[in-house]
């Protein structure tokens, strides 16, 4: 962790606009839950069906996406990433102190509207808002590392995030029972199934396999970031 | 003092070699890295940095590797070519970060940004800078830790020549000061001012080396290739053959072109010659001056 490294990452996610593509999403669930509060819907099956689709099916592996790839592909698409990398500072301790910024931009984005949200819609019943918000915890920090990796190694990282997101998650996991066991979406419905005692929330993957693989995952990643950072060549325009 | 030193250094992309069995040593002083772009320039510079991996040989630092060893940051400054600074940032806080990056205080950071010159304008956001500007607080960043090893990549490219002017002297200074400095650059006027030894890489090849005479010298007694049209080409062109100064005279649609073997005495001769025939000179015109059949002809003759 390096706090010059972390001060000017967040600077460049936070600065200007930069901050509404990250807040746009949250502001929406948040409208929502409220649309739904005063027009009187606001019962359990439409919170935990809000919070499954929207919170967790869309937001989450949105907002993933952007905060994880943006705090470092920007930097080696524009170069100014040499400026980090030319100091006697290890490669790994970049990626990493990128990663904090983005799990905790996570935190900030999408865990805390989420319980909100849920809170707004339905108060504490059921530990549905604290189950999801758990939920989006874990899994927003695996979307930050995979992202983070995705942002390191591929210069299309926003291409295939979305394809992961849309068509892996959203399609083949909607018709292919096993590809579920494979999507962090999921991995997040178990962490916030163990926790809500909501009826209509069901987990497909079993808590014993979501944990382990969802930290297989961000430590794998993040490390492998670190490694490609360290032989990741920079050339000129000529 | 630092010495680099790149032996037998081959870099290519797929089927494309950039850097072609490249040998140099670089000690204390200014290094001029010249050569047309696409030479390699930027690539050698970049292996010297550690960002990119020799695909043969070795680039060391002091003896040690560079490539994958984050120690030689100690040792080294770099200002790349890409504008490659956060433009949301302010110049003093691009380069108080540098320095933090260094471990350094603000004391370093100030002395950094007086030495390019920047104090008045250390508290505006660097997009609001012009080229230069950029370039100097990019200089700023890089000297912050007081390198012995400074790399320069096109370093003057699109400043004004006050600008440029100032960073010269400030290059010169540092070499003076025995650090080693290497730069590149595609102009040679550029270089000769600045460097005293030069190396010229061509086509990834590393073509010529030696001093700014030296390579003055080997640049300009080349045989040049001069269109003239005039009054009477055919009577011209008797005439010159007769004279020592041209090898070769052809006819062609857009007049004739001359080989010269004397470049000095080509030029001193043509408008006498000329005068004296009462032919009169509509146009001469070189043919070959563009700095890649310059490039060309010194890397044939190496």
């Amino acid at each position: 962790m390096n706090t010059v490294v972390a001060s000017i990452t967040y600077r460049a996610m936070l600065g200007r606009k930069r901050i509404w593509l990250l807040a746009l999403l949250p502001i929406a669930l948040i409208a929502f839950a409220l649309l739904f509060r005063f027009i009187g819907g606001g019962d359990e099956s439409v919170a935990v069906e809000l919070m499954k689709t929207f919170a967790i099916g869309t937001m989450l592996p949105l907002l993933g996406l952007i905060a994880g790839t943006g705090v470092i592909a920007p930097e080696i698409e524009d170069g100014t990433i040499i400026h980090l990398m030319s100091k006697p500072i290890s490669r790994p301790v970049i990626a990493f102190t990128k990663f904090v910024v983005a799990a905790s931009l996570m935190v900030g984005f999408s865990v805390i509207p989420t319980y909100v949200a849920a809170y707004i819609l339905i108060g504490s019943e059921s530990g549905i808002a604290s189950g999801f918000a758990l939920g989006a915890l874990f899994a927003g920090i695996a979307y930050a590392a995979v992202f983070l990796l995705l942002g390191v190694v591929s210069r299309h990282a926003v291409t295939i995030g979305v394809i992961y997101a849309l068509v892996w998650e959203g399609l083949i996991g909607g018709y292919v029972p096993g590809a579920r066991r494979f999507s962090i979406q999921q991995w997040a419905q178990s962490v916030a199934d163990q926790v809500t005692t909501s009826a209509f929330l069901k987990s497909e993957v079993a808590l014993s396999f979501a944990v382990p693989a969802m930290i297989i995952v961000v430590a794998g990643s993040v490390l492998w970031a670190g490694q490609r950072l360290r032989v990741l060549s920079l050339t000129g325009d000529e | 003092m630092s010495v680099i030193e790149i032996r037998q250094v081959s870099r290519w992309y797929g089927n494309v070699v950039a850097v072609n069995d490249v040998t140099m040593t670089i000690g204390p002083g200014v290094t001029g890295l010249l050569g047309p772009n696409g030479a390699g320039k930027s690539t050698l510079l970049h292996l010297m940095a550690g960002f990119l991996q020799p695909s043969g040989g070795t680039a060391t630092l002091d003896a040690k590797p560079i490539w994958k060893n984050k120690d030689v940051y100690h040792t080294i400054g770099l200002v790349p070519e890409k504008e490659g600074v956060y433009g949301f940032l302010t110049g003093w806080q691009f380069v108080q970060s540098a320095a933090r990056l260094h471990g350094l205080g603000d004391d370093a950071a100030e002395r950094a940004i007086a030495q390019v010159d920047m104090a008045a304008a250390r508290d505006r956001r660097i997009e609001t800078y012009s080229k230069g500007m950029r370039q100097r607080i990019k200089v700023a960043g890089a000297l912050v830790h007081e390198p012995s090893v400074l790399l320069l990549d096109e370093p003057f490219n699109g400043m004004d020549p006050r600008q440029r002017l100032h960073l010269m002297d400030l290059v010169r200074d540092l070499g003076a000061a025995g650090k080693t400095i290497v730069f590149s650059s595609h102009i040679l006027e550029e270089v000769e001012r600045v460097a005293q030894q030069i190396e010229v890489m061509v086509a990834g090849r590393h073509a010529a080396s030696g001093d700014y005479r030296e390579i003055r010298r080997r640049m300009t007694d080349r045989p040049h290739l001069f269109r003239v049209r005039s009054s009477d080409d055919r009577r011209l062109a008797a005439a010159l053959i007769a004279d020592t100064a041209s090898g070769g005279v052809s006819f062609t649609p857009q007049g004739l072109e001359v080989r010269t073997v004397d470049f000095r005495r080509f030029t001193h001769q043509l408008p006498r010659l000329a005068r004296d025939l009462g032919v009169r000179l509509w146009q001469v015109s070189p043919t070959d001056e563009d700095l890649e059949s310059v490039f060309s002809y010194l890397s044939g003759r190496s």
